[in-house]
């Protein structure tokens, strides 16, 4: 070790900020757009479109696989006649019925489960009865309960959405930290009050990871169902329209059918979801 | 001191126990104590004294197997919010409300305020901790000492009857958590609340209590209760003397522990 007198003690005054020049230098035209997450999707979906129009150019059976600009017209005549909307309106219908219900139902489970041991078990043994269980494998079984219509769809789309919300929730209400409980508690909260303003925005992310799935179930589940039972019953949603198309062997329609399940997909999850999200669990930081 | 007047908090003779998967462990034994009101009584003893089982019981998250705690003479049986509570976590503010709605909420929820009286009440604590500017954001993008000013704010506008502060500055760095006692202080200094404060830090204790209850650990019971010293004698000779009293009380089972083996 040095002795003392060796080593000077150092005192300096801090620069004022004023005598940083912050050098900045802008990103060129193209990096700046590559920036631009939408602008990279759009350049994917359009070489896919691209390659697409391609292939069923070469192919030259429109039997087998319509060029895209075909399907394009095929969907855009189907919106302006009415035909599409009219159906996709009524998938919706009948899915938000399914939806809404099979939430109402996950609710009521979930908050016995949380407040008995017996409610918990009742879940648990249910969820890991019926959640692998395919929402379309019960359908027959549906049919001859409720008969041709729309009780049997709702019955299976409760059955699709019901398990995963419930399991999603529930596993979120568990995870509640052990503060944010005795916070609630010591303001007074018993119940459903404790529920309502403590637990469910605490487990929002679990909620919410919940109806996105059982929403995905639902919308898979519906379209499957009108396309295997859809001739039977009166008037038909999406479904049912991409297996008249078929049978009229209007194969332009048919895609024109997917391709608007696609679209409603991609609207409720980038659009409705995605805003849910950011006015909600992004903005309180609990999700980045 | 000499006082006439009733305790605010009376813990007679209360031995906690709680379970764990195997072991039913008993976390203090027959401690007792009082404290009045404008008290700054502080908890003091090395982890795995039961202080801060003893601060919930206080709070009425567990009950006593032995002995009672009384509140204004009354028995407290369950969490309410006449015994406003201050963790040590971060993340005790409700992480879906801004700073303001965090101290809103119980003024609301509890029925002693309405809405705007609630804001008004609110917004003056809020300045009180010097985070005015902060009154609309959201705990996330807050740093771990705001986020305890916002939890002592909304502890102080609820006008409890006793403050309940577990360990709050413990997971502060060292010279956040000198300020925040400085600024618990100040704010003891104007408004004058009954506080209960654990901690496992003997300069904490002198600094800021004007009465000490020292815990031996395993299970907790009672070493001394003692008086600290005038405020701001805490850094003076007499300061440094208190704390080797304490240190020497608190250590003083583990020594001959230690001589024996």
């Amino acid at each position: 070790m040095l002795d003392a007198a060796a080593r000077p003690e150092i005192y300096r005054e801090p620069l004022s900020q004023e005598q940083f020049g912050i050098v900045e230098k802008p990103l060129t035209p193209f990096e700046r757009l590559y920036n631009q997450g939408w602008l990279r999707k759009l350049f994917v979906l359009a070489v896919l479109a691209a390659s697409w129009e391609a292939y069923a150019r070469w192919l030259d059976n429109e039997l087998l696989v319509p060029t895209f600009s075909a399907t394009i017209r095929a969907l855009a005549e189907g919106i302006a006649g009415g035909v599409i909307l009219t159906r996709a309106a009524l998938s919706i219908e009948v899915l938000l019925m399914g939806f809404g219900t099979g939430v109402l139902v996950a609710a009521v489970l979930t908050f016995f489960a949380i407040n008995t041991r017996i409610g918990n078990d009742f879940l648990e043994t249910m969820t890991a009865m019926f959640n692998p269980l395919p929402a379309i494998a019960l359908l027959p079984l549906a049919l001859l309960w409720f008969g041709l219509g729309t009780a049997s769809l709702v019955f299976v789309l409760v059955h699709s959405v019901l398990w995963a919300v419930a399991l999603n929730t529930h596993a979120g209400f568990r995870s509640v930290s052990v503060t944010h409980r005795m916070v609630g508690q010591n303001y007074g909260l018993r119940g459903i009050g404790f529920v309502v303003r403590i637990l469910i925005p605490a487990a929002f992310p679990s909620i919410l990871a919940g109806l996105k799935i059982g929403w995905a179930f639902a919308w898979r589940t519906l379209i499957a169902a009108e396309l295997v039972f859809g001739t039977t019953s009166g008037q038909g949603g999406l479904g049912w329209y991409i297996f008249e198309a078929k049978n009229q062997l209007n194969i332009p329609d048919v895609f024109a059918g997917l391709l608007s399940i696609i679209l409603i997909g991609l609207f409720i999850e980038n659009v409705v979801f995605r805003l849910i999200e950011v006015r909600t669990v992004r903005r309180w930081g609990m999700q980045n | 001191m000499a006082r006439d007047e009733e305790p605010l908090v009376e813990v007679r003779g209360v031995t906690l126990q709680y379970k764990t998967r195997e072991h039913l462990v008993t976390a203090t034994y027959r401690v007792d104590f009082n404290v009045f009101r404008s008290d700054r009584f502080v908890l003091l003893g090395p982890s795995g004294c039961g202080k801060s089982t003893l601060l919930k019981a206080i709070g009425g998250y567990l009950n006593p197997t032995e002995g009672s705690i009384r509140l204004k003479g009354r028995e407290v049986t369950k969490p309410g919010p006449d015994r406003m509570f201050v963790f040590q976590e971060f993340d005790q503010l409700l992480p879906w409300k801004t700073v303001l709605q965090n101290v809103m909420f119980p003024l609301v929820t509890s029925g002693k305020h309405d809405r705007r009286g609630a804001r008004e009440k609110a917004l003056g604590l809020i300045d009180k901790v010097n985070l005015g500017k902060f009154a609309d954001s959201y705990p996330h993008t807050l740093s771990g000492g705001m986020k305890q000013r916002v939890a002592i704010a909304r502890g102080m506008a609820m006008e409890p009857d006793v403050l309940l502060m577990d360990e709050p500055f413990a997971a502060l760095d060292a010279l956040t958590r000198v300020r925040m006692q400085d600024e618990l202080l100040a704010l003891w200094d104007e408004i004058e609340f009954t506080v209960v404060f654990v901690t496992h830090s003997i300069p904490e204790a002198i600094k800021i209590g004007n009465r000490i209850l020292l815990l031996t650990p395993h299970p907790g019971q009672v070493k001394a209760e003692i008086n600290s010293l005038p405020r701001g004698a805490d850094g003076t000779a007499a300061g440094a003397e208190l704390g080797r009293k304490i240190h020497a009380m608190l250590f003083a089972e583990e020594t001959e522990e230690t001589s024996h083996a």
